[in-house]
């Protein structure tokens, strides 16, 4: 993580890029992606017919590839994407390239100031993470994760072949998973969604057992329980305990190590999430038909949405904010069981401020984006904006938008909110 | 008569190892969990309604098909599958499963047109889809679909389309495009677009050409859209007609949390029937939404956007008379019958109706997971819709010689009976017609 206190928290507003200088002259400029202190804004520009560079605060530098995909700002401000030379594709950091080229690249992931991404060799799939190609490779692989310490890998493998249509070796199990490279040696007919412990020691994951039965395991061993159908597991930070929502007669409940904790009376439950402490678990359920809300310990919010997505927790874990769905396609941010008032076209992921007392978004009404902080805007529209951030004693945000052909961070008293 | 005596029986792997290793308790206990928790009242219902007057038969293209065999009427199929297993309490051999199944998942398209005859509203297509869910409990499913289903559980598509070759294929139509359209971008993952356009796995794996002509169509438009380059771009889901309802809500999951990572306001679906179903009806329920969590709109709806606004202007229209197949998913199940005429009408000289049409029209015998039954079931199926055969000859002696269907099953089902019948017509998608016909401002002279 960018240590935020070095970033420049002088109050007002400073312009840092007139994207003209990025599209002038070039066939087109792709989405602007802006760094998480705001100083460095990046576009991928179509410089000439098969030409694509990458424009950085206005400079293009020298190198230009066959074709950039994938742009994304990592926490700590280095521009990733992935680009093709010669027919092979490179990992781009900072505009420099890995040495290794690929088949194909996909999926970029970061994580503890890592990068990692999904790689094809001459049809074989796996990993390379900073740099580092996985050894073994593999007939097929997906559902790739990223551990915290920013080195841990893992993914869904095919460790058999199998032929077109053979439809019982497919269920006798030719799915694993692979960390670091390394399969383990259970086998199942589907994986989904491996997960790292805090420390990087253990992984757990769906799977499915036959085509009715579906469990976790934690580095290779099933729970001794299956159930209908299961979702995204997730450690107990600081311990090696498992939570995974686990669906039963209908209906689902939450389940710690294969027993459940929960009851079984939710019409949904997923994106189950721990505060750092471990001390609370939250998820998004549903409380019936139509009816979704946020659930902390089991408790749900009073207020019920036909949509809940994003769930954001707070720095100590106690609070959290997710964003709703209104019916006639209307968004609002709900933050601890209260929906802001007004209605948007869109709302995207919050923020929460250090001290936990002030949540910040970007909201979406007529094609015009405002930063929200606790439901009122803060500074000016814009054509388009990113995500706000906080400064570490919460009482300033920082604001970054686009408005015309002009790029600006703006830092804000966020006091008065 | 034995229950399980069957005259019909076709060769399928997947039924004939499916049944192998049943045994009679499994099959009683199977269906009685099934009834408890799962669909009892409202089966009981409809067997416990039905006055068995076999209004419904006629509305069958299957009875129709076959000279009116009482076999294949609705009334027929419950009679021989369902109705034994209530009045058996599931009491039946394993012979009788397969009956089962070959009737459920070859012999009915789930096109629910029987229902709009019945005087009762029973549906029998809600029935035959019950049947099939015994049957995939029961690990008792054709081959050819069952990989199907198998593909969508390892790959998120029904295609086993793997992770990187589906951006590699956008990638390569955008290519192609730019040859035409200079600026054309298949803009991957742009978060806050208004748009995610979505499409099933066979566009990238047999119909790249699709792909390049929405590119083409959207860019012509100047919408803002984009494409996820990640799995859960497919809309499409055989889980759901194979029974595997556990799956299909995982494939709508991961297919809406796309939409919403991305934070568009619509998907635009390509031109499929079944998928339509899944998102808005079936798959979307099983999560525990009420609607779809993300706006879905058909390509019918969105050509006829299109139009209406001058986004697209035909500069020319198909020369020739065309008749349209109307899709059950979305004409029957979902009511664009009105706003597909006006594309039709739009983008044609003439459009000439086959009858009955609407939501009366005859499926295409493809629709429902059949024709992902594959070859061992081809013959029949082609057999099994003599009356869209006929349908169509109607329409072909007064000149028509090319179909629209904006459905992708549609268009291997009607391909197979115009080859089978001897026809000699056309299939086209509306896409097909709009990028052909398109007034195509922003591409090279
Ligand atoms: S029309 Fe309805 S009541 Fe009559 S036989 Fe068919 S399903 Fe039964
Ligand atoms: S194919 Fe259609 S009309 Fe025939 S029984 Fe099935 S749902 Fe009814
Ligand atoms: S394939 Fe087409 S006509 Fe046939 S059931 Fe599906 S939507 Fe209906």
């Amino acid at each position: 993580m960018q240590d935020r206190s070095n970033w420049d928290w002088d109050p007002g507003k400073r312009v840092v890029l007139d994207t003209a200088k990025c599209s002038e002259g070039v066939q087109w400029m792709e989405e602007l992606h802006v760094s998480p202190d705001g100083e460095t804004a990046a576009a991928i520009c179509c410089t000439d017919e098969a030409e694509f560079g990458i424009c950085v605060n206005g400079d293009f530098g020298e190198d230009r590839y066959e074709k950039a995909i994938c742009p994304t700002f990592t926490p700590e401000g280095k521009y990733v994407a992935l680009v093709s030379q010669d027919m092979e594709w490179y990992v781009s950091v900072d505009r420099e390239l890995w040495p290794e080229g690929y088949g194909f690249l996909w999926n970029i992931m970061v994580n503890g100031g890592g990068v990692a991404v999904a790689v094809q060799q001459d049809m074989q799939y796996g990993m390379c993470v900073n740099g580092e190609t996985w050894e073994n490779l593999y007939d097929n692989a997906n559902n790739f994760t990223f551990g915290p310490d920013g080195k841990s890998v893992a993914a869904a493998v095919q460790v058999e072949p199998m032929g077109q249509a053979e439809i019982f070796k497919f269920q006798s199990g030719i799915f694993s998973v692979a960390v670091n490279g390394e399969p383990w040696k259970e086998q199942f007919v589907n994986v989904y969604t491996p997960v790292f412990s805090d420390d990087c020691a253990s992984v757990a994951c769906q799977v499915r057992r036959s085509l009715y039965d579906y469990t976790i395991a934690v580095d290779g061993k099933v729970w001794n329980k299956n159930y209908n159908c299961v979702w995204e597991p997730v450690f107990k930070p600081g311990t090696k305990d498992v939570f995974a929502p686990v669906r039963i007669a209908g209906k689902w409940g939450m389940a710690a190590n294969g027993e459940l904790q929960w009851e079984n009376k939710w019409t949904q439950l997923w994106q189950p999430q721990f505060s750092k402490d471990g001390k609370n678990l939250w998820a998004i359920g549903a409380t019936g038909f139509g009816k979704f809300t946020v659930v902390k310990n089991n408790a749900p919010w009073s207020v019920t949405f036909p949509v809940v997505t994003d769930l954001v927790l707070s720095h100590d874990g106690e609070k959290a904010a997710a964003i709703a769905k209104k019916s006639g396609d209307k968004y609002t941010l709900v933050v601890n069981g209260s929906a802001w008032a007004g209605d948007y076209d869109m709302i995207f992921p919050p923020v929460f401020s250090p001290d936990g007392t002030k949540v910040g978004c970007v909201a979406e009404k007529n094609g015009k984006y405002n930063i929200l902080v606790n439901g009122k805007p803060c500074g000016e529209s814009f054509d388009r904006a990113f995500t706000p951030a906080f400064s570490p004693d919460s009482a300033k945000v920082l604001v970054k938008g686009v408005s015309g052909t002009e790029y600006s961070r703006s830092v804000l008293d966020a006091t008065g909110f | 008569m034995k229950e399980s005596k069957f005259d019909r029986k076709i060769d399928d792997i997947g039924l004939k190892e499916g049944i192998a290793k049943l045994t009679p308790e499994k099959i009683q206990q199977t269906f009685q969990k099934f009834m408890d928790s799962e669909a009892g009242a409202k089966l009981r219902v409809y067997h416990e309604t039905c006055v068995r007057c076999g209004m419904c038969s006629e509305a069958c293209h299957f009875f129709v098909s076959h000279d009116g065999d009482p076999s294949y009427s609705p009334v027929g199929k419950v009679t021989q599958t369902m109705n034994v297993l209530i009045n058996k309490k599931g009491r039946v051999d394993a012979e009788f499963v397969y009956k089962c199944a070959q009737i459920a998942y070859t012999e009915c398209n789930l096109c629910r047109r029987c229902m709009h005859y019945c005087p009762l509203g029973i549906d029998t297509g809600y029935i035959m889809s019950m049947v099939r869910r015994f049957c995939h409990l029961l690990g008792v499913t054709p081959q050819y679909i069952q990989d199907t289903a198998h593909s969508h559980s390892a790959t998120f598509n029904q295609m086993w389309v793997k992770d990187d070759e589906w951006p590699d294929a956008l990638l390569w139509q955008e290519e192609e495009a730019r040859d035409e359209f200079p600026n054309l971008r298949i803009p991957l993952d742009v978060v806050g677009a208004d748009i995610m356009y979505s499409v099933i796995g066979p566009e990238p794996k047999f119909r790249t050409q699709l792909i390049y002509q929405a590119a083409a169509i959207l860019h012509e438009a100047g919408v803002n859209w984009t494409m996820p380059s990640l799995p859960g771009w497919d809309n499409s889901d055989m889980a759901m007609y194979t029974g595997d309802f556990e799956m299909m809500g995982r494939l709508k999951r991961a297919h809406f949390e796309c939409a919403q990572n991305l934070k568009v306001k619509k998907v635009v679906m390509g031109e499929c029937g079944h998928a339509f179903r899944s998102v808005y009806d079936m798959g979307n329920r099983w999560c525990g939404w009420d609607n779809y969590p993300v706006e879905v709109v058909h390509s019918i709806e969105f050509f006829a956007y299109l139009l209406r606004t001058g986004m697209i202007k035909m500069k020319t229209k198909f020369p020739g008379p065309v008749t349209i197949h109307d899709p059950c998913n979305i004409i029957r199940g979902r009511g664009l019958m009105d706003e597909l005429r006006f594309v039709a009408h739009e983008i044609a000289e003439e459009v000439i109706e086959m009858t009955p049409n609407r939501e009366y029209n005859y499926c295409c015998c493809a629709g429902g997971g059949v024709i992902n039954c594959g070859p061992p079931f081809k013959n029949v199926r082609v057999k099994g819709n003599k009356a869209k055969a006929i349908q169509l000859r109607g329409v072909k002696e007064k000149g028509v010689s090319t179909v629209i269907s904006p459905c992708h099953n549609c268009h291997g089902g009607l391909e197979d009976i115009i080859h089978g019948y001897e026809l000699g017509m056309d299939l086209k998608f509306l896409g097909d017609i709009i990028y052909e016909h398109m007034e195509k401002t922003k591409a090279v002279e």
